[in-house]
């Protein structure tokens, strides 16, 4: 298959672990210049899927295809292309903030002696410019993970794997690194994200593919998403209010979702939902647009995963 | 040993790759150089100074040598069999499991079979130095001969390679730092006390001499200790062979071993 426009192309992977199939008949089309978010509950498959997609566990089944490279067979070709930042924090803590973009350029067969003006660079980019020569303990979160992000840029990738690259930060900290991946994005690399914040992949993601049990069960852009699989408007009140509105009865204009303590009442005109509202105006309720997270619940269900 | 064939091909490590974990390596030890040789220097001499002349003043003369001479020819063995060791299970360890620091360098171009061989050169160097730093207590000393020192380095560099190779299959198994305790006292223990580190070999009853032939620390021993008081060693080939030999399959097999563990 050749596909020059795809930064990543893969078809039909399978992978098996002592019985249990983990990635189940998984393909993917990731086009250069974009910016792919894959959203999934836990244990849908996507640390799998990066792993196989890095060469560091072999698929039984499929083939992927890495910026040209065949993977796993030619991973090390296509690493050297890629960058990636880890779920976990695995930054040198024997190094201080520069030593670690310093040694890092050395696995990629750089001279990290000719690159300290880049380095410059991206710890301005990353706005650690004056913590150069910091210790790694001194570090705030937001800075270990601006640190990760521009230790996988040292050589200049065409990619980028994230893999919840801004889980466990405050709203600031968040908010910093989606600038920097819009940059990265504006410059022309490709990204490919993972995240279980449906607002990050609304706002970061032109296209979005959901897997669960190892297959993808939708893809498309955030809007595309929410327009085919969710009702436009959703009305969501507490469950007992649900009982006095009789939600229990067949209403053919309304699709109603019990998730613990809260009903979700969707409906394709809003008219529907405010009637069902006015007859009982005093309930706690709020009626609002869906958006990807009623997407999200439509598509992977809502029993707790872990 | 024999290794089940895995579902996968281990590809060859790259030499180029491996150094640049080498380089890692070697620049952590810099930045810690003070406390590093400190350690490196303090003990040994702590050991030869006290056994050399407390016990040296009991027995005067072993296998022909004085015995400090005969303790420090052996301890500069002992020593590289040490540090390589000690580098290749707990600090290997570290950098494999809680500080991750293999999962940063297997998201570039290196492979674990790259990893492993920078760590298994790095073990093997670390355990040069340690034994470097005591022929220079030796030296300093006047207990060996500076000629035959010189030649002595490429063997101990060799003993380091194979021990930290026979380590680093022990790490690729483990799932904690317990585990270490058992590899110190089952295997080091055993092997510095059979091996003619602290007396001669022909001491010991004729079953454990000769079982003692197919350890490696022995052969590192019966090279090393000729070389550094000025004399040819006795059977060089063999000992060179059979310490090849131990580095080559270890070496192999923790490859082998480290790539299941990451695959799967």
């Amino acid at each position: 298959m050749d596909d020059n426009a795809a930064a990543l192309l893969v078809t039909d992977l399978r992978k098996t672990y002592g019985g249990r199939t983990v990635v189940d008949g998984l393909s993917l089309r990731v086009a250069r210049g974009t910016c792919v978010g894959l959203l999934g509950p836990n244990g849908a498959g996507k640390t799998t899927t990066l792993r196989l997609l890095l060469g560091h566990t072999r698929p039984d089944a499929g083939r992927i295809e890495v910026l040209g490279f065949s993977v796993p067979e030619a991973a090390s070709q296509a690493r050297a292309r890629l960058g990636v930042v880890g779920q976990s924090d695995n930054l040198d803590p024997d190094f201080n903030v520069e030593e670690n973009l310093y040694h890092y350029a050395r696995y990629y067969g750089l001279d990290p002696r000719a690159l300290r003006e880049r380095f410059t660079d991206l710890l301005t980019f990353a706005g650690l410019e004056d913590r150069r020569d910091a210790p790694l303990r001194e570090l705030s979160g937001g800075m270990r993970r601006r640190l990760a992000l521009i230790r996988a840029l040292v050589h200049d990738p065409v990619m980028l794997f994230l893999d919840e690259p801004t889980t466990g930060l405050d709203p600031q900290a968040r908010f910093h690194l989606w600038q920097r991946f819009r940059q990265l994005r504006r410059e022309g690399r490709t990204l490919l994200l993972t995240t279980h914040y449906m607002e990050e992949a609304e706002r970061l993601c032109d296209r979005l593919v959901v897997l669960d049990h190892g297959r993808v069960v939708a893809e498309g852009s955030p809007q595309e998403l929410v327009r085919r699989h969710v009702e436009p408007f959703v009305l969501e009140l507490p469950a007992e209010a649900g009982r006095d509105l009789g939600l229990g009865e067949e209403r053919h204009e309304l699709r109603t979702l019990h998730l613990e303590e809260t009903v979700f009442v969707y409906a394709r005109a809003r008219e529907n939902l405010e009637s069902l509202l006015s007859r009982c105006p005093e309930t706690p309720a709020r009626l609002r647009p869906s958006n990807l997270e009623d997407v999200f619940f439509a598509l992977t269900g809502h029993a707790l995963r872990d | 040993m024999t290794e089940p064939r895995p579902p996968f091909r281990a590809h060859l490590p790259h030499l180029r790759r491996a150094f640049a974990v080498w380089r890692r390596n070697t620049a952590v030890w810099h930045k810690l150089l003070v406390p590093s040789l400190l350690a490196n220097f303090g003990e040994p001499l702590l050991y030869l100074l006290a056994f050399g002349y407390g016990f040296g003043a009991l027995v005067h003369r072993v296998g022909g040598l004085p015995y400090i001479t005969f303790l420090a020819t052996g301890i500069a063995c002992s020593s590289a069999m040490n540090a390589a060791s000690f580098e290749a299970l707990y600090s290997t360890y570290t950098r494999m499991e809680p500080q991750k620091t293999w999962e940063g360098i297997h998201a570039t171009p290196l492979g674990i079979p790259d990893i492993v061989l920078g760590e298994l050169l790095w073990a093997g160097t670390k355990g040069l130095i340690n034994a470097l730093a005591i022929l220079l207590v030796a030296l300093a000393l006047g207990l060996v001969a500076p000629a035959g020192a010189l030649w002595a380095l490429p063997v101990l560099f060799l003993s380091g390679l194979c021990f930290a190779a026979l380590a680093l299959v022990a790490t690729a198994f483990a799932r904690g730092y317990d585990f270490f305790t058992y590899y110190f006292t089952l295997v080091l223990t055993p092997l510095l006390l059979v091996s003619g580190v602290f007396f001669p070999l022909a001491s010991l009853p004729q079953p454990v001499r000769l079982g003692a032939r197919l350890l490696p620390l022995t052969h590192v021993v019966s090279l090393v200790r000729p070389l550094l008081i000025g004399q040819s060693p006795p059977h060089p080939l063999t000992d060179l062979a059979v310490l090849t030999v131990y580095t080559l399959l270890a070496g192999a097999g923790a490859l082998v071993l480290f790539v299941r563990r990451f695959e799967r």
